[in-house]
């Protein structure tokens, strides 16, 4: 027998580096305090603000059951805000959607330059919101729009757009703004979702003599459907919850014509004080929410199986 | 049906050569397999004679045309992959579909085709079900159903067996074959696996570091190899080689037994003997001109022999000694 040189340096003691179960506590730990802290403790006294009276003038917090929720429901702003919700959220979001999936399919190819444009199409995402929505308030300016000024040296239109002051004109503004910050991300989430598609399929899919459109909506497009998901997923949670957007550009104007649930929110129980109401109202955000979550997630994993 | 024809045929990527100035030409209908140690370049020319990888310089030609500016679609191959590549979310028959589908072939025309492959290849009951509630097997028979809808005049496998189990790998090479056989298509087949080479290709081209060492059928590159890389990749065990100062002498562990009248006879020290039921394996080392080298006998067993760890005089025919370059590895007619 040759006798094996003996190991060095062996430790016989067991670390808490080798434990599963501090391991797992203790990396777990900053994440749950995070979320009982900052998403916890405020929900909770969301749904208490919500049953009870508490304005800034009178902070004392009586129960009053249903009264908050049923003033909230009887203004008819609340109810063109839900309206308006769901029309900014569904259509920034289709667009997100087909924006975002052709930006991933152009940077998934392969093309001089590709990190510097993947770094300018980020920009947007690294932007602090309101800063870039302060941007665009300049840029959709009712006098000094640079917008408007290509369009009229270019002879397109005679005097200003006004954006930010027409109802329907202030909504396509406000979807747009965010759907630009927006798409960065779901473009990056798409990307991944695209370069890691197994390339024998891509080739099969060459070879059975696919062309440019079919391979897209037979092939890509079907099998990204779960990664599509999820940039949806972030996609409507973060229209569905942003105010900055709305509140930068037009403060929910002209006459609420822009007012999402968000903003609604923020102006009934922020600046009006009415912080029972303020929470009513952000309290019909949950479950639309919940169902989309749900919905969106139920696709995923459906579609994992394949 | 179509001859495929590389000449000079070279990839490069980046600094490293793939495939190197290779010219092969098919025959028609012939079942021509690429055989190589991974790295060796013989997927590369696959795919460079599929459309799917551009070459650095050279020609491709299927049918007499030349094939350089068409994309795959064009070329009248089809491919198997080594996955399968079948579309996960479409069902059997609507991947079998998908190549008529893209060519815009009408309704009825494909529903018959789609029978007449899965039929043909006995895949009918599953046509309903995806991809992933099949076996292997199916699967495989599934991507060559997809394959023959187009009737190609090339088939170009790329080590579609080798996601099989062992067992299920013979039964697979048999029907493949067999398939092959019937629809006499020229198949080009790409393998890592000498036995399936051996069994299965009409001939076999040899690749290593991008160039083939030697096309010949089986019994060429079995008997004669060209020069010892094909000699040691060919076999199992591989061929004996042992220096003899200036030259190399060659010999198969088969031929390598106990000396008869006549033969060229080495003096070989069994170190080992592997009893493996149909044969032995004795190991062991034979003294040439310089080193002494380790070669292997392989013995059956219904050869009557006794064999024991030792000093014996061991023998090939003469005919059967094959003698290769020492510095250029080449094959040579003589010491």
């Amino acid at each position: 027998m040759i006798e094996a040189p003996s190991a060095v340096g062996v430790t016989r003691r067991r670390r808490a580096s080798d434990n599963d179960r501090f391991l797992a506590v203790a990396g777990l730990a900053p994440a749950v305090v995070y979320i009982i802290a900052l998403v916890g403790i405020p929900f909770v006294l969301a749904i208490l603000l919500a049953f009870s009276d508490v304005t800034v003038g009178d902070p004392s917090l009586d129960f009053v059951g249903l009264t908050s929720l049923r003033q909230v429901v009887a203004d008819p702003v609340f109810w063109q805000s839900l309206r308006n919700t769901f029309v900014f959220t569904i259509i920034a979001n289709l667009l997100v959607v087909v924006l975002a999936t052709a930006l991933a399919m152009a940077l998934a190819r392969n093309f001089k330059g590709k990190w510097v444009v993947r770094f300018l199409i980020l920009l947007p995402w690294t932007t602090p919101v309101s800063l870039a929505a302060i941007t665009w308030l300049w840029t959709l300016d009712s006098i000094f729009s640079p917008i408007d000024w290509v369009l009229r040296e270019l002879g397109l239109i005679e005097s200003n757009m006004i954006y930010l002051g027409k109802p329907v004109l202030a909504m396509g503004s406000v979807i747009a703004v965010h759907t630009w910050r927006v798409v960065p991300l779901a473009a990056v989430i798409v990307l991944a979702g695209l370069v890691a598609l197994p390339s024998d399929i891509e080739d099969a899919a060459a070879v059975d003599g696919a062309r440019f459109w079919r391979k897209i909506f037979e092939i890509d497009i079907p099998l990204m459907a779960p990664i599509i998901a999820v940039a949806v997923l972030f996609g409507v949670i973060l229209t569905v919850t942003d105010m900055t957007v709305v509140y930068v550009l037009t403060r929910g104007g002209p006459t609420n014509a822009t007012q999402v649930l968000a903003s609604w929110a923020f102006f009934r129980g922020i600046e009006g004080g009415d912080l029972a109401q303020g929470a009513g109202t952000a309290l019909f955000l949950l479950p639309v929410l919940v169902a989309i979550a749900a919905l969106i997630l139920r696709m995923a994993s459906r579609r994992e199986v394949s | 049906m179509a001859v495929v024809e590389t000449r000079g045929l070279t990839k490069r990527f980046n600094d490293h050569t793939a495939v190197d100035g290779v010219d092969l030409t098919s025959h028609e209908g012939e079942f021509l397999v690429l055989l190589g140690p991974s790295g060796c370049g013989k997927t590369t020319l696959l795919r460079m004679i599929a459309g799917l990888e551009e070459p650095t310089s050279g020609e491709v030609y299927i049918g007499g045309e030349l094939m350089n500016d068409l994309p795959p679609r064009a070329r009248k191959i089809a491919m198997v992959f080594q996955s399968y590549a079948l579309y996960p979310h479409m069902t059997v028959a609507r991947n079998i579909a998908f190549p008529l589908r893209a060519a815009r072939v009408d309704v009825a025309t494909q529903a018959e085709k789609v029978r007449w492959a899965a039929e043909l290849l006995d895949i009918t009951r599953h046509l309903e079900r995806r991809p992933r509630h099949l076996s292997g097997g199916e699967r495989q028979r599934v991507a060559l159903a997809r394959a023959l809808v187009r009737e190609p005049d090339v088939f170009l496998l790329d080590e579609p067996l080798s996601n099989l189990d062992a067992k299920l790998r013979t039964l697979a090479r048999d029907e493949l074959l067999d398939f092959q056989r019937r629809v006499g298509i020229t198949t080009i087949y790409v393998t890592h696996d000498q036995v399936e080479a051996m069994g299965m290709g009409d001939r076999i081209a040899v690749m290593d570091h991008g160039v083939i060492r030697q096309l010949g059928d089986p019994r060429e590159v079995y008997d004669d190899p060209a020069d010892t890389f094909v000699a040691t990749f060919i076999g199992s065990p591989p061929m004996n080689l042992v220096d003899r100062g200036d030259h190399l002498v060659g010999f198969r562990p088969e031929t390598f037994h106990p000396a008869n009248a006549g033969d060229e006879v080495f003096s070989f020290d069994v170190h080992r003997v592997e009893y493996l039921g149909s044969d032995r394996f004795l190991y062991g080392v034979v003294n040439g001109i310089e080193e002494p080298t380790k070669v292997i006998s392989r013995i059956p067993v219904s050869l009557d022999v006794d064999v024991k760890a030792g000093q014996h005089n061991f023998g090939v025919p003469p005919a059967l000694l094959r003698f290769f370059d020492k510095t250029t590895g080449k094959r040579t007619p003589g010491p």
